[in-house]
């Protein structure tokens, strides 16, 4: 198929249906809204289940019914919606049915704004919702990506029966690109052996979220505990750039790692062996990518469009072994090559402590940078 | 005709009911509604296709005792849960069975607007003016001067609020096909409440929209009155606020005749 230009929104929404999406629920929320409206011309039109739904609350509960008939579904929203969404979620990883959710994050916190942020890596990768669940959790960095990345969703669900997050942001979600769309794949005419469906010639199904031994809860939370160790052997993906000779190396995941890469790039240019490791799966977390840099690699930046959600998550890999600096901004700001470059330059020639912490020394360098006055 | 002793069952365990001793309270109608809804998806011979959905409360394991397929909801959230499971399968019967906390008060959203749809499924609300599972707080439907364990010296409308209508409230919505209350406190009204629950899935078979039957029930062991005692209260306090009645039939209906 050709490449088109298309809106990250709905290129991702095409990409679903085209994964033999079944039925969608959602509640419009800049900066996602187009996804839903696409649905809601798209979705009808093929005989698939659309539904606006009276808010995101009801969106995930419609999404976990609809889930627990084994067809493929999907709900999209952005950080407030996704917020509501929490305690659905969790019922959704208690039940092991399998669920497509796109998140397309905006500033926060509270009504925040609508422009592009990382703001929900927390809510999203650390869970949420109450309990030990892990979502597997894409970050798409163009729209390209966030199509391919549409599609494996739906695989990886199915595969593990379990919640997979799209966390994309304002940025991907309302950017154009040249983009190739996958072609139509059959909605499925076989359904799982747990699907509730009617129990037409065989015994009934019971889908719950229910233990209420706390034995046969802790054996639930077993099996969920040895899924997630599959996941996080088998699906860890990543993009690496420059790493070969690197001696700094940017981390940064989504448009925060697509703006490392020109700020490496810039910098590659003025001889500084920089790369960038830019993690695909949020979750599974690229830890041991990280870990077999570290013997080799001088510095650590790390860039995100929040205070450093995903910061922590390298800190506890790297363990004080590496010096690592911290460059975000927050609340719907995003970034620009050259506030990256100039970290990379700094890093480079002033060096960078081991020990202090990374996030007060960013503070201080942001204060003038958005004219904080005390 | 075999008029020997052994042919003559004249009342065993519907078909729809799995063999599963219930958990429920001596007193309680529990039992009498999904006895109720288990025989008249015998009479349809919807069994097979039917999936109901168990909400948050004392009916949050019913899924043990229907023999059919059975999903199990977030606390209030089963109308929508309903929802998702019929738009994938329009030719599925699907219902929701649920308490007054749960459609009343934290589901309050999620049923009006599945009313509002006209969301072709069919919702049994049991409403016994209490909080059953939590073990006997306030309810929505609690009625004014009922005393719960958190309203102790009896629901003060000025601070407490006045108790909800909810077949009243529903039948108001154009997407309702069929909204009735009924009662389980004695045969004459059980057999009534049958006759609803019968009509509420015919309601769905032919597509006309929403339907709901609240039952008004008993919680002896929350209202601290003995089973015979309780059957007394509902009768005499709350079918005098929860009138029974039709709230909302579709016109097609009107004509069956079950
Ligand atoms: C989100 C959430 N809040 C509160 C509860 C606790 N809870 C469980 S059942 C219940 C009330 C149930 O009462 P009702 O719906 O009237 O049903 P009954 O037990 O009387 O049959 C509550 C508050 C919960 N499980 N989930």
């Amino acid at each position: 198929m050709a490449k088109e230009l298309l809106k990250g929104n709905i290129a991702m929404a095409e990409a679903a249906i085209r994964a033999g999406l079944e039925g969608y629920f959602g509640y419009p929320i800049t900066p996602q809204t187009e996804l839903l409206e696409w649905m809601s011309e798209r979705m009808p039109a093929l005989g698939r289940a659309f539904l606006q739904a009276e808010s995101e609350v009801a969106a995930i509960n419609m999404l976990y019914g609809a889930a627990c008939t084994g067809a493929r579904v999907m709900t999209s929203s952005s950080s407030p919606g996704i917020s509501l969404m929490m305690e659905g979620l969790s019922y959704i990883a208690g039940t092991e049915v399998p669920v497509v959710i796109i998140d397309v994050v905006r500033g926060g916190p509270g009504l925040g704004n609508i422009a592009p942020s990382q703001g929900d890596y927390n809510q999203i990768v650390h869970g949420g919702g109450h309990g030990d669940y892990h979502p597997i959790v894409l970050a798409p960095a163009s729209v390209q990506e966030a199509i391919d990345l549409v599609v494996l969703a739906f695989d990886l669900a199915e595969k593990y029966r379990t919640i997979v997050f799209i966390m994309a942001d304002g940025n991907i979600g309302q950017m154009m690109e040249p983009a190739e769309l996958p072609p139509m794949r059959p909605i499925k005419t076989e359904y799982p052996d747990w699907a509730v469906r009617g129990a037409m010639g065989r015994e009934r199904r019971i889908l719950s979220s229910i233990y209420i031994d706390p034995k046969d809860e802790e054996v639930t939370n077993y099996r969920l505990m040895q899924v997630w160790n599959q996941i996080q052997a088998n699906e860890i993906r990543y993009r690496e750039y420059y790493l070969d000779d690197a001696e700094y190396v940017v981390i940064g995941f989504g448009t925060a790692g697509r703006i490392g890469l020109s700020a490496v790039r810039m910098a590659r240019a003025e001889g500084i062996k920089v790369g960038l490791l830019r993690p695909i799966t949020l979750s599974p977390f690229p830890v041991p990518q990280i870990e077999r840099l570290i013997p080799r690699i001088k510095g650590i930046l790390v860039v995100e469009m929040n205070a450093g959600q995903m910061l922590e998550d390298v800190l506890n890999i790297v363990k004080g072994r590496v010096p690592v600096e911290f460059y975000g901004r927050m609340g719907g700001m995003v970034p620009f090559p050259d506030e990256i470059l100039s970290e990379i330059q700094r890093m480079v020639c002033e060096g960078i402590p081991l020990d202090g912490d990374p996030r007060q020394r960013w503070m201080k360098r942001l204060a003038p940078v958005i004219h904080w006055q005390n | 005709m075999d008029t020997t002793l052994s042919a003559q069952i004249v009342y065993q365990r519907p078909q729809s009911l799995t063999e599963a001793t219930m958990h429920y309270c001596p007193g309680c109608t529990h039992g009498i509604a999904h006895r109720l809804i288990a025989e008249v998806m015998d009479e349809l011979g919807i069994r097979e296709r039917t999936i109901g959905v168990a909400p948050v409360g004392c009916s949050v394991f019913a899924y043990n005792y229907f023999d059919c397929d059975f999903v199990e909801a977030a606390h209030g959230r089963a109308p929508a849960m309903a929802t998702g499971i019929k738009r994938l399968l329009p030719d599925r019967v699907v219902f929701t069975y649920q308490g007054d906390g749960d459609l009343a008060s934290i589901g309050m959203g999620e049923i009006v607007h599945a009313a509002g749809r006209g969301e072709n499924i069919s919702v049994f609300f049991i409403n016994n003016a209490i909080y059953g599972m939590t073990s006997g707080q306030m309810a929505p439907t609690t009625l004014p001067g009922q005393k719960t364990t958190s309203s102790p010296q009896g629901r003060d409308v000025e601070t407490m609020g006045y108790p909800l209508r909810m077949a009243e409230l529903l039948s108001n919505l154009d997407g309702a096909g069929y909204v009735v209350r009924r009662s389980l406190h004695d045969p004459k009204n059980i057999r009534m409440a049958k006759k609803a629950i019968r009509l509420a899935f015919e309601t769905q078979l032919r597509g006309l929209g929403f339907s709901m039957v609240e039952l008004l029930s008993t919680c002896s062991t929350n209202w601290g009155l003995s089973p015979l005692e309780s059957l007394k209260w509902l009768e005499e306090h709350m079918i005098p606020y929860y009138p029974i009645g039709d709230f909302k039939v579709a016109e097609p209906l009107k004509e069956l005749k079950v």
